[in-house]
């Protein structure tokens, strides 16, 4: 591999990473204050997309019949912020649909709803929109830059630049408002911080909500860069964001986005030298020998995981 | 209270009080041996005269699972599906088995008190094959049902030990299935089939059946020298990391095998006898039920429940933690490869495909619905998810709308499960049955 080609694949390694990062924080959130998976994530993130693709087809239109003219970026910024914010109300109605009426079962009782409810909603896409692929407008033109020998897009900039801005400013929620004090006083002990005042329905919702919002700007980054959409796209990405959000370690947001653009590199390198239907063999074989070394993930605390069965 | 017996004629409270405390003392009376008599004539009658009644009431033929389908695509066709259902399975089987009761009760107190259990386990497990064998014969469909439910069972009893009695998430069962479902179909396969890949039969193709079970076994024991690949990081961590260890796990089993062209690849492996008929499955069932009945009862078992509640309280009281869930899980593996190699050849085509997501979300709603640490329940589940399946067919796509929606507000009524933490006395189901005391 040359140093060029080595660029390359790491500016896709950052674009394909980003995703499963953005996806994977949402994991982790939930994970790391109600210590419960969320196996419907996947398919918030299927619903993201739709809904961004949408909202941009529709502010398209409204643009393109000349009601109100909006430059291309102006639509996309609009999309993010209409469709992070629908996207919250969606991850809202699963916590209360599907994780609140359990929240005094056994863990694994919120694990089957949540499977549950993402099956309903793939096949409710299915049902509703039909089985053809959905194709996201293109809302800014793709610009090429070489940099020497390596070619960079306007898009991959972004991407990756977003991410990791989303990722920043959510560490930074998370560390300084007083919603994120709770978030993390919840994190650490959900049997006595309700106790001491803090509502654990609202923050729970807004855990839920956060994390949905991330998954639906990661729905509208993948439909820039990769425009086809269909009902299951979340099944493959969204597991394997699930196992990078536990590799970064219990509730820790950095490690969450830290494991998921290491997944990301792992597998476009793999991809890259092996032949790439080994690529699932050999990021996995990674994962395990890294559990085993390290248990408790990247930044997670060992600690005994009472599973209250 | 009051209010409601207020409102109802007292006379005819206590009349219809009666007429239920009647029915009730009636069936009372009727052993699992005489429901066993009532349903075995069920069956012949349906033998017998099923397709000319079928045809009478105006259905186009014998209903395919008790007129369930029917109802739900030919709406008109309720009412003749209903009596059907009631001529044919529901009046004799009460008929018969209220008939039969003094005469069961005799035979069952006969069987308990002359001889050992497993003499009167195996008349009552002879019965349910016989009523099985015919209400199965009748159609290739209903054959297929049977097995499937049987696999099905194995395989949520096989993940209820992992994940009920040992406290465990585990994603691994259908990794430990594919494993199970290659090496058997590979065995008898290159042993006793003529294939384009694994060339002419080593064996003669007439031991096949009596050699097939051999190569359950081996799909099994490999299933299970791959489950130490979870079993050992399990001794460090619990719970949540391991779930993702064995979610990991079956991703790479998936990929491997769709990285293997000489057994198919993603097309899949074919060409398996289909030796893996209702007898059999029907006897591996009842081997693995037996068996894992036996473990949850037995001092590893109970030492599994030990680490599932507090693992480092156990192992100051002297369990050997690490040895126990090796034990569970290699034990809970070979269970879950045996039904991959009974669905193999059930099947007579695998691909990898079938093994992935979607079956273990499959699996862990009959794990869960049914209910944790329950041999019952994990029967019961499996039953259940496996009819429900089966009944809403005709829906198509919807019933992926219909199950899940059913499955979260079953799960929001009864977070454990429809059975769980509990367990039925084999002794007390299969004995003779007293009439209830006048007054009670």
């Amino acid at each position: 591999m040359t140093l060029a080609t080595f660029f390359q694949h790491l500016l896709n390694a950052l674009q394909w990473g980003s995703f499963y990062a953005l996806i994977a924080l949402g994991y982790s959130m939930v994970y790391g204050v109600l210590m419960l998976f969320n196996f419907t994530h996947g398919d918030i993130f299927m619903v993201g997309a739709y809904i961004g693709f949408f909202v941009s087809s529709g502010l398209v239109a409204l643009s393109s019949l000349g009601i109100i003219a909006l430059p291309g970026w102006l639509i996309l910024a609009l999309t993010i912020i209409i469709a992070m914010f629908l996207t919250s109300f969606v991850g809202m109605l699963v916590e209360r649909v599907g994780y609140r009426p359990l929240r005094g079962a056994p863990r694994a009782s919120a694990a089957i709803t949540g499977l549950m409810i993402g099956i309903v909603l793939e096949t409710g896409n299915l049902k509703l929109l039909g089985a053809q692929r959905r194709h996201f407008p293109i809302l800014i033109e793709t610009q090429s830059y070489q940099l020497g020998p390596v070619t960079v897009t306007n898009t991959k900039i972004m991407i990756v630049f977003l991410s990791l801005l989303l990722t920043l400013a959510l560490h930074q929620f998370v560390r300084r408002t007083k919603w994120g004090m709770a978030m993390r006083a919840m994190a650490y002990d959900f049997v006595v911080v309700p106790l001491m005042g803090v509502p654990l329905n609202t923050i729970a919702a807004l855990t839920f909500g956060l994390g949905s919002a991330l998954a639906a700007a990661a729905g509208i980054f993948f439909g820039i860069a990769y425009p086809i959409l269909e009902p299951y796209m979340g099944l493959l990405v969204g597991w394997k964001a699930f196992v990078a959000a536990i590799l970064g370690g219990r509730g820790s947001i950095l490690g969450a986005a830290l494991a998921g653009f290491l997944l990301g590199f792992i597998e476009i390198f793999v991809a890259a030298v092996f032949p790439s239907t080994l690529r699932d063999v050999i990021a996995y074989s990674i994962i395990l020998i890294i559990l085993t070394f390290r248990p408790h993930g990247f930044f997670g605390e060992p600690y005994s995981a009472q599973l209250r069965l | 209270m009051e209010v409601r017996g207020s409102t109802v004629q007292p006379a005819e409270a206590i009349a219809r009080n009666t007429l239920l405390v009647k029915v009730r003392s009636q069936l009372a009376q009727i052993p699992l041996l005489g429901w066993l008599f009532g349903t075995l004539t069920a069956m012949a009658i349906e033998q017998v005269a099923g397709r000319l009644l079928a045809r009478a009431l105006g259905l186009s033929g014998v209903p395919g699972l008790f007129g369930l389908r029917i109802m739900l695509t030919k709406p008109a066709l309720i009412p003749s599906a209903v009596a059907y259902v009631l001529l044919v399975y529901a009046l004799p089987t009460l008929i018969v088995a209220r008939l039969s009761a003094p005469l069961a009760n005799r035979l069952a107190k006969l069987l308990l008190d002359r001889f050992p259990l497993w003499v009167s386990l195996v008349v009552h497990l002879g019965l349910l094959y016989a009523t099985l064998h015919l209400w199965g014969g009748t159609s290739a469909y209903r054959m297929l049902f049977l097995s499937f439910i049987f696999i099905s069972i194995i395989l949520t009893l096989s993940l209820n030990l992992v994940n009920g009695y040992m406290g465990e998430f585990s994603c691994s069962h259908p990794g430990f299935m594919a494993m199970g479902a290659y090496v058997a179909s590979i065995l008898t396969v290159l042993f006793f089939v003529q294939d384009d890949v694994f060339g002419a039969p080593l064996l003669p193709p007439a031991l096949g059946p009596f050699l097939f079970p051999l190569a359950l076994i081996g799909g099994g024991l490999v299933a299970a020298v791959g489950a130490l690949l979870v079993a050992i990081p399990s001794f460090r961590t619990r719970g949540d990391y391991l779930a993702i260890i064995s979610l990991a796990f079956l991703f790479i089993v998936k990929s491997v095998i769709e990285n293997l062209e000489i057994i198919g690849g993603p097309r899949g492996l074919m060409n398996q006898p289909k030796w893996a008929n209702l007898p059999t499955v029907f006897a591996w069932t009842a081997i693995c039920v037996w068996t894992i009945y036996n473990f949850t009862r037995s001092t590893i078992g109970k030492a599994a429940c030990a680490v599932r509640d507090d693992e480092t309280a156990a192992g100051t009281m002297t369990i050997n933690t690490r040895r126990t869930k090796m034990v569970t899980f290699l034990f809970a593996a070979f269970w879950a490869g045996v039904a991959g190699g009974l669905f193999a050849h059930v099947m007579g085509y695998i691909n990898p495909g079938t093994f992935d997501v979607k079956k273990l979300s499959e699996v862990l709603a009959m794990v869960y619905l049914g209910g944790l640490n329950s041999v019952v329940g994990s029967i019961a589940g499996a039953f259940g998810i496996q009819l429900l399946m089966e009944v809403l067919r005709p829906l198509e796509l919807f019933k992926w709308i219909v199950i899940p929606v059913l499955l979260i507000v079953l799960m929001i009524l009864r977070p454990t499960g429809l059975i769980a933490f509990t367990e039925v006395n084999v002794e007390d189901l299969l004995k003779p049955r007293q009439k209830l005391e006048k007054g009670r």
